[in-house]
């Protein structure tokens, strides 16, 4: 019932909320919630059993049997951190957006708590279609928090958001009907939404031939998750959402959504699709690839601080997208990790933004400079994160981008040494936008809160110390001891590895 | 005597814990108390230094290995690394320098910085440094190594752009952390090729599993990795192409150039190499491309120094050049001798920057050595210990600089990978380091006084000359543990403590006959007798120009015009990285960024979108509730359907 829980106390916490009577509480209430959710997954996590590669804590009740189609929820290693992940991110986003969320606050916090409920819905179904409902579930929440807490140009924002995910996501359910309509093959007749009974299937494939179901079904999979990766060329809806998302979309969306892309290209593509995924690796290495260095190249060049982070998780995402499809046991568990630590390293880099931005109303980088002498720890805890996102070892960074190197080397020098070359401009634009933004005579802003009291510039204050401490705290534990983290997964990883052609999960309880 | 563990355990953690100490109460001015606990700390690590290199000595010479797993650090598949240090001869030499310089450099901080607001927060980084510098020479892997490679190039940012509301200053320190970064892309890749060659990246089992016969060609497993984890030496130990971080780091504070930029970070490229000599021996491609690219840095660096007027400067690009010796010993398989010139140039080049900060302190921040002349008067004490640095580094005997700068000629001449040309392009370096050093001399001690009125220079307080007087003692005598044969036989049987030490740990070349029949004791000796003749004669040159005939240098000047613009404007390298490979990048992101996603992708989106709008309006336009339409359409469509049933 933990998983149940999981997805459901959310919103719960979403309906308490909008029928909450006090408008001054709410954040308090939402805040003691998202933190009752994260104890709840910690016990999910002392529950789990980091020996086993197969499904953990599963429910299954059949939903609408004429489709075969069931409530089913499982776990295993490849969820378990991202779920950690999400229920983290949340309690840390909601403090960090104290004071920035001021108008419709029951609207905002009930909108996350769903997204939460969705995400973690994502991560956790094991039936196609429950998936495919939560995955459209967490697109509404947050096209209304781009569009009604957004920014200037958040309708453009959000319609671009919106158009790119759900062509993706129309691609996917399409396959996903071709592929329950193929399954009674491996269940003796019935129709089945199951994803275990989808891992069965023996879809035939024909090297030189496009036109086979599997090259087909592999695309419309790959293409949906693409987007919402994003990777390269279908990356440009995201800086636009990015610089209008209000800070806490900003988090969630590089945090944890943009993970349930390449999460499931671990979970759908590639396990389902093993000889297509093998055909064309060579294809998605190649545009991770381009996206790494694409990313970095376009990054250092933005005017704007938000944007350029937008436009450095295409960079790290496309080392993610690399990690995977190099398809060894150095690669993915690398781009798993990446993973995480994107989510707390971008997440940080977001908040951080968002602090000064609610200082100075401005994130455009050349009216700042000097910053670092008005503001001495919130430069310092800067200066970390942009350590952690440009992989300077010790902090988590290194671990993941290290492994997804190794791992591109060992499917080809080539490739590793190609996006060797993120490491030099990832230092590259981060290093020169903290130039730019914290040091050097003071700027525009500096100056001006400097004569203005009104506009004085604060460091950080105690609630600011205790979001950034977690993530700080973070990037160097699982930078410095990257086995606390990784065991989890480790079996799960290797069982994939090894039988990725002939994939199947079993569940643990299961009868047979 | 304590476990050998344990002593690792504080010679790494002190520094450390100096760091948070410092870093925690980093807005107190106090320098007192912060001097005293950086220095304290790396004061600890010195006493841990000795103990572990006591140990060592006691061992047997196949035992001195002392290590220790803390724990395991990264696991995946084969690639087990774990965070574990070993001392040994070669680590032993390097922690007691790093230790014992850095105590000095930390001492004579005290009195550099006392003034500065940041004094906390500057201790703090220079014991992180310390810690990350010991992690890099501790490192029993590669990783490991590297996770202090990289920790040291961090210090190394926050340090030169300490002064960080400068702004050149903070881009010299973000200049320094990405030409390094393109060296570290390189040692990445050097370390793939070698975990996938050997399935290991610990140091001692790569030695031992390198194969002992050479790697003929460029392809090989072993000459392309260790090529690459050259490429990192060039950025970290400022090597042609890389070299231009060095000189712009001279932004931060005078000790972080002698700590860092001198003394040990900037060896690192060196010590790695002789830590993995087993595998870059049987690499000769890879030698030649070092000792080349050594002896050629050695001799541009020092065309360079001639030209500058920044005393800081004129040290900046002397540390280069000496660097290039360094790599041209180890590149002719003689990294003993690269290992002994680190040492000694660690000691007189701390020697000298250290001087040259005393003598910006005691000028009120000047630094242009046209603004000097005449200082020995006014600083006795770092007048003379300047002194006995310069009479060091241009190689007078028998100071430490003539043995090992004298070890790394003979070398390359006589080693079975060396050449004459080798030696001879160390043989200009030298004639041109004797001048350029003189001309520093000169110019900022002796002569007429060009100070200005408003300035009263006046020598440093104690614990700043303390420090000089104890690098300037290191530089007389340090060079007495490595004297070479010829003359050790001819004073006595004085052993050459130095090789002894080291050859248990460093693989020789396999002699294949040919140039190494040069190695005569007569040869040795005329060698060394013409490079101290070199030195002198440039030297005394030097003092002719700069101090006899005071308007010569002028006149010299003026006579080759363009070809001295061109070198003091450092044969505009910068200029040309500039113009060839930063702007282009910045262009190219930028039209991407215009052209390809706002006015391709975007576009074409939306293109896609006004389709898909336009097909929607027209079915809607369809939908239009007129009953006679509808029946209009379902007339045709019978037409239709019939015509195609009946055509069949």
């Amino acid at each position: 019932m933990i998983l149940s829980g999981l997805i459901f106390l959310p919103i719960v916490f979403a309906l308490i909320i909008t029928i909450w009577p006090q408008r001054n509480t709410i954040r308090h209430l939402a805040l003691g919630f998202s933190v009752l959710e994260f104890i709840l997954s910690l016990s999910m996590l002392q529950n789990f059993d980091q020996n086993s590669a197969a499904l953990q804590m599963v429910e299954k009740t059949m939903w609408i049997e004429r489709f075969g189609i069931s409530y089913f929820l499982g776990i295993d290693g490849i969820s378990l951190m991202l779920i950690m992940l999400t229920t983290f991110l949340v309690p840390i986003t909601i403090l960090a957006s104290w004071n920035s969320i001021e108008d419709k606050r029951k609207g905002f916090f009930a909108a996350l708590f769903v997204l939460q409920a969705a995400m973690i819905g994502s991560f956790l179904a094991m039936d196609a279609i429950l998936f495919y409902v939560f995955w459209e579930l967490s697109l509404v929440p947050m096209y209304f928090m781009i569009g009604i807490w957004g920014g200037a140009r958040k309708i453009y924002a959000t319609i671009k958001f919106f158009i790119y995910t759900m062509s993706g996501s129309m691609l996917m359910l399409l396959a996903i009907i071709f592929m329950m309509r193929l399954t009674p093959e491996v269940t003796g007749g019935v129709i089945s939404a199951n994803l275990l009974d989808f891992y069965k299937l023996q879809i035939p494939f024909i090297a030189g031939d496009f036109f086979t179901a599997q090259t087909l079904l592999f695309f419309a999979f790959a293409i949906a998750f693409a987007i919402k990766v994003p990777l390269f060329p279908l990356h440009t809806w995201l800086p636009d959402a990015h610089v209008e998302a209000p800070t806490p979309g900003s988090v969630i969306l590089a945090g944890v959504m943009l993970k349930m892309g390449t999460y499931c290209f671990l979970r759908w593509v590639i396990p389902l699709f093993p000889e297509a995924a093998d055909h064309f690796a060579w294809l998605f290495i190649a545009v991770g690839v381009i996206g790494i260095i694409y990313g970095a190249l376009v990054a250092m060049v933005q005017p704007d601080i938000k944007k350029l982070v937008a436009y450095s998780s295409v960079s790290h995402m496309g080392y993610i997208i690399v990690g995977l499809f190099v398809m060894n046991a150095y690669g993915v568990s690398g781009a798993l990790y990446q993973m995480l630590n994107h989510g707390v390293s971008t997440g940080a880099l977001f908040i951080m933004i968002g602090m000064i931005y609610e200082r100075t109303h401005s994130r455009e980088i050349s009216k700042y400079g000097g910053l670092a002498a008005a503001m001495p720890l919130f430069t310092i805890g800067f200066v970390i994160v942009t350590l952690s996102s440009i992989a300077v070892p010790m902090t988590n960074g290194f671990v993941g981008e290290f492994l997804i190197l190794l791992g591109s080397f060992q499917y080809s020098p080539w490739v590793a040494a190609v996006s060797v070359t993120g490491v030099v401009f990832g230092a590259a634009y981060m290093l020169w936008m903290v130039k730019r933004v914290f040091f050097g005579p003071a700027g525009e802003i500096v100056k001006h809160a400097s004569h203005d009291k009104s506009h004085a510039l604060i460091d950080l204050n105690f609630r600011e110390l205790v979001v950034l401490a977690p993530l700080v705290f973070l990037i160097f534990w699982m930078g410095l001891l990257p086995n606390h983290f990784m065991d989890y997964s480790k079996a799960s990883v290797d069982h994939l590895i090894k039988n990725k052609m002939n994939y199947s999960l079993t569940w643990k309880g299961e009868g047979n | 005597m304590l476990n050998h563990e344990v002593l690792i355990a504080i010679l790494l953690l002190s520094p450390l814990i100096g760091f948070f100490i410092n870093g925690l109460r980093f807005r107190s001015t106090n320098y007192v108390i912060a001097g005293s606990v950086a220095t304290g700390a790396v004061a600890i690590s010195f006493a841990a230094s000795v103990v572990l290199f006591l140990q060592l000595i006691e061992a047997s010479p196949e035992n001195r290995r002392l290590g220790v797993t803390f724990f395991e650090w990264m696991s995946v598949g084969q690639f087990k690394v774990n965070a574990g240090f070993l001392v040994d001869q070669i680590s032993g030499i390097m922690i007691l320098i790093i230790t014992g310089v850095g105590s000095l450099i930390h001492l004579f901080s005290i009195g550099y910085m006392h003034h500065d607001k940041g004094v906390t927060k500057y201790f703090s980084y220079l014991n992180l440094f310390i810690f990350n510098m010991l992690i890099l020479v501790l490192g029993d892997s590669l990783l490991t190594m590297f996770v202090g490679w990289e920790g040291v190039g961090l210090c190394s940012y926050l340090l030169i752009g300490f002064w960080f509301s400068d702004s050149a200053k903070a881009a010299a320190g973000m200049k320094a952390f990405i030409t390094n970064r393109i060296g570290d892309a390189a040692f990445i890749l050097g370390m793939f090729i070698l975990f996938f060659t050997f399935g290991t990246l610990n140091i001692q089992e790569l030695n031992v599993l390198a194969p002992n016969v050479m790697e003929a060609g460029w392809l090989g497993a072993v000459t392309l990795g260790t090529l690459m984890l050259f490429i990192g030496a060039t950025g970290k130990s400022a090597q042609i192409p890389l070299y231009v971080w060095l000189p712009d780091a001279m932004a931060g504070p005078t000790p972080v150039s002698a700590l860092i930029h001198a003394a040990t970070m900037v060896t690192a490229g060196v010590y790695m190499i002789v830590r993995l000599n087993p595998l870059f021996i049987i690499a000769p491609n890879t030698m030649m491309v070092i000792s080349i690219i050594g002896a050629a840095t050695a001799v541009l660096a020092a065309t360079i120094g001639l030209t500058q007027y920044d005393i800081k400067k004129v040290l900046a690009y002397s540390t280069v050049s000496q660097l290039g010796y360094m790599f041209l010993a180890v590149g002719v398989g003689a990294f003993g001798a690269g290992m002994f010139h680190l040492m000694t140039h660690a000691f007189f080049k701390a020697l000298m920057f250290l001087g040259s900060g005393s003598v910006i302190h005691g000028m009120h921040e000047e630094q242009d050595i046209r603004k000097m002349g005449g200082l020995k008067k006014y600083m006795p004490i770092t007048h003379f210990t300047f002194l006995l640095g310069w009479l060091a580094i241009i190689g007078v005997p028998p100071l430490a600089g003539f043995f090992s700068k004298d070890e790394i000629l003979w070398f390359a001449f006589s080693s079975p990978s060396g050449h004459w040309t080798l030696w001879l392009a160390g043989a200009i370096g030298a004639a041109l380091t004797a001048f350029y050093m003189t001309r520093l001399m000169a110019l900022t001690f002796w002569g007429p006084s060009r100070v200005d009125k408003k300035v009263h220079p006046h020598e440093s307080g104690l614990s700043m000359t303390i420090p000089l007087i104890v690098l300037a003692l290191l530089s007389v005598i340090g060079g007495w543990v490595g004297i070479p044969h010829v003359i050790g036989e001819s004073l006595g049987h004085i052993p050459n403590l130095w090789e002894h030490w080291l050859e248990p740990v460093i693989r020789k070349l396999p002699v294949t006959g040919g140039a190494a029949a040069a190695s005569d004791a007569a040869t040795e000796l005329l060698l060394m007798g013409i490079s101290v003749v070199i030195a002198i004669g440039s030297a005394s040159l030097a003092y002719w120009v700069y101090i006899i005939r005071p308007g010569s240098s002028e006149k010299i000047k003026n006579s080759i015009r363009p070809v001295y613009e061109f070198v003091n404007k450092k044969y505009l390298v910068d200029e040309a990285y500039s113009a060839a490979i930063i702007n282009p990048i910045v262009q190219t992101s930028k039209s991407l960024w215009f052209y390809v996603d706002v006015n391709f992708i975007d576009k074409l989106t939306f293109k896609a979108v006004d389709v898909a709008t336009g097909g929607g309006s027209f079915i809607r336009a369809l939908q239009n509730g007129n009953m006679q339409q509808y029946a209009m359409y379902i007339g045709v469509g019978i037409v239709v359907v019939l015509s195609f049933v009946l055509m069949r």
